[in-house]
């Protein structure tokens, strides 16, 4: 093992039995902080358990879960373990659905948040010489602050280019030699299309060697068209505010899981339905228990999004637990005519065809009270031939049926006709009537 | 031998076609001939027009897909049985038309037209004398 792999040589590398011991220890300690608060004090009274009931690591299902509806309850501040004038920094959800949540940061803990990300950059080969743009959202969107402390923890000169402006993000890319940009998948779609157009080759004309996308769920398809497109790798990134942000997870070069790092986090994966633990390969609900955080700890936080573990070696030499990319998020599930179904099974099947882009819509409607699924997606190329659009709509709506079991309804829509977003792109619009 | 045709994908709602025209008449671009199929959900826009090549840019520049394609264009005498006569040479020799327009131009009839075989078409055309119409007799004209 070359220790110049690793950012955080001793932690990356630790044995599995150095893990787990690690994260006793750690565990006994986020007990002992959450205890501080009286939101947990009453949830540990309710589950008829104390601080002394944590013994082994197994013991971590004896804790109460934590969930999205706790941080709304006791909005802005009724989970804080810490006084708030400990606190530097907070960072909240836009609430579209109810009261917005708050995470709240002290210095050591943004610090540790840093170290995450920079540990992350560095494990994909980005060293204090690359240049890194980082064009995703700042302000509240953790991606923003996220990624740039991360960057510049590791050293490289960073460019807080935000979301947007893809001419401006293209002039950056080329004037500051950027070698590394960080942006949601559809973001850098967007970026490649506006390039194409100003006739900017992203292998010929700029010194890219790396991108890290995340936020929103993608499938292995839209990565492979992605690192198409650009001529560089691109690496998967998993986050999410409750958990400070980015950082939490990531893939290394062997692009087989995301590494979760479990110094910082001990990794379940539950039944979302009987909240049992599925055994290794079976999709369940990703929950999380943070084991680092001062500010704001969290106990078993249902994430809400379904992945599986893969493993937990790697030929990389990590031994932090390996899981899938996320399938979706169990809110983000469709029920279409009893069938469940995620945008993202549509979106792998969509990226299989050349002659399509990559921009999509799925717009769900009820149509004499029966609930219909139409798919909008851009063509990549014009045709003379309507028999070749036919036989395509025709392959589109076969392949989906085969993933989804129901037969949408396709429509073919001209390029640059559904609407780009710069932030999270919105995939699904529902209209169904008991929706309204 | 053939033409270049400007093939652009329309969706079936209102202002994608005004689009395309406007571009268009902002470059200076003519319009020769044009015709739309639909179908339930979208047609192909299919035109011949004065410099085709750059109408394409132009196009492209205004963010509307376009393919440039081939296509063939006869000449015919204005009367009646014409176009029964030119078709039916293809046809005979095994040859399907795929599509086909026409227009009326200097008192003659244009027939444009895609085979599923333009090289034996070509043949065709050249053993039988049919009037071939080139870009720049079209420029010429219009």
């Amino acid at each position: 093992m070359q220790k110049e792999n690793y950012f955080n040589f001793e932690y990356e590398t630790l044995s599995r039995e150095e893990i787990e011991a690690l994260q006793l220890e750690r565990l006994k300690k986020t007990v002992q902080q959450c205890l501080k608060n009286e939101f947990y004090q009453k949830k540990f009274a309710e589950a008829g358990i104390t601080a002394d009931d944590i013994q082994s690591l197994a013991d971590v299902r004896k804790l109460p879960f934590t969930t999205k509806q706790d941080l709304r309850d006791t909005y802005p501040f009724g989970m804080a373990c810490v006084p708030l004038r400990d606190c530097v920094r907070l960072h909240s959800s836009s609430g579209t659905t109810g009261n917005p949540t708050v995470i709240l940061h002290t210095q050591r803990d943004l610090d540790e948040w840093a170290n995450q990300v920079a540990r992350n950059l560095w494990m994909v080969g980005l060293r204090p010489d690359d240049v890194f743009q980082n064009s995703s959202g700042y302000g509240m969107f953790t991606g923003g602050l996220g990624f740039q402390y991360g960057a510049e923890r590791l050293g490289m000169l960073t460019v807080p280019a935000a979301a947007g402006n893809s001419l401006r993000q293209i002039k950056f890319i080329r004037d500051f030699g950027t070698t590394a940009i960080h942006a949601v998948p559809s973001y850098v779609t967007r970026l490649y299309e506006v390039m194409k157009e100003e006739g900017v080759d992203p292998r010929r004309d700029t010194k890219l060697k790396v991108l890290a996308i995340g936020a929103e769920p993608h499938s292995e398809e839209q990565r492979q068209r992605i690192e198409q497109m650009m001529g560089v790798k691109a690496y998967n990134s998993f986050g999410m505010s409750e958990m400070c942000g980015p950082g939490v997870g990531f893939e290394c070069p062997e692009q087989n899981g995301l590494h979760f790092w479990e110094d910082y986090y001990i990794v379940e994966i539950v039944d979302p339905e009987t909240l049992e633990p599925v055994p290794d390969g079976e999709i369940g609900e990703l929950v999380l228990t943070t084991l680092c955080r001062e500010a704001m700890p969290l106990l078993r936080y249902r994430t809400r999004d379904l992945t599986r573990v893969l493993g937990r070696s790697c030929p990389c030499g990590r031994n932090h637990i390996r899981l899938d990319r996320m399938r979706g998020r169990s809110d983000d599930m469709m029920v279409l005519r009893g069938v469940n179904i995620f945008p993202i099974q549509i979106e792998k099947i969509l990226m299989q065809f050349p002659e399509l882009a990559s921009n999509y819509l799925i717009t769900l409607t009820t149509d004499e009270e029966n609930d219909n699924m139409t798919v909008e997606v851009e063509l990549a190329q014009p045709t003379d031939d309507y028999k070749q659009l036919q036989n395509l709509e025709r392959e589109i709506r076969r392949r989906l049926k085969d993933e989804i079991l129901l037969t949408p309804i396709v429509k073919l829509v001209a390029k640059g006709t559904l609407p780009v977003s710069e932030g999270k792109a919105v995939r699904v619009v529902d209209k169904r009537k008991v929706y309204q | 031998m053939t033409i270049h045709q400007l093939s652009i994908f329309i969706e079936n709602r209102s202002g994608t076609l005004i689009r395309v025209l406007n571009a268009l008449k902002e470059a200076n671009i003519q319009i020769i001939a044009s015709t739309i199929a639909d179908t339930a959900e979208y047609g192909i826009y299919r035109l011949i027009c004065s410099e085709p090549l750059r109408a394409c840019e132009e196009l492209k520049k205004a963010n509307i897909a376009v393919a440039l394609s081939d296509v063939f264009a006869i000449a015919i005498d204005d009367q009646p049985g014409r176009a029964a006569e030119a078709v039916k040479t293809f046809s005979e020799a095994g040859i399907s038309i795929i599509y086909m327009y026409s227009f009326l131009l200097g008192g003659k009839g244009i027939l444009i037209f895609r085979t599923d075989d333009a090289q034996r078409a070509q043949q065709i055309i050249e053993e039988r004398h049919l009037s071939v119409i080139n870009e720049s007799d079209l420029q010429h004209i219009s």
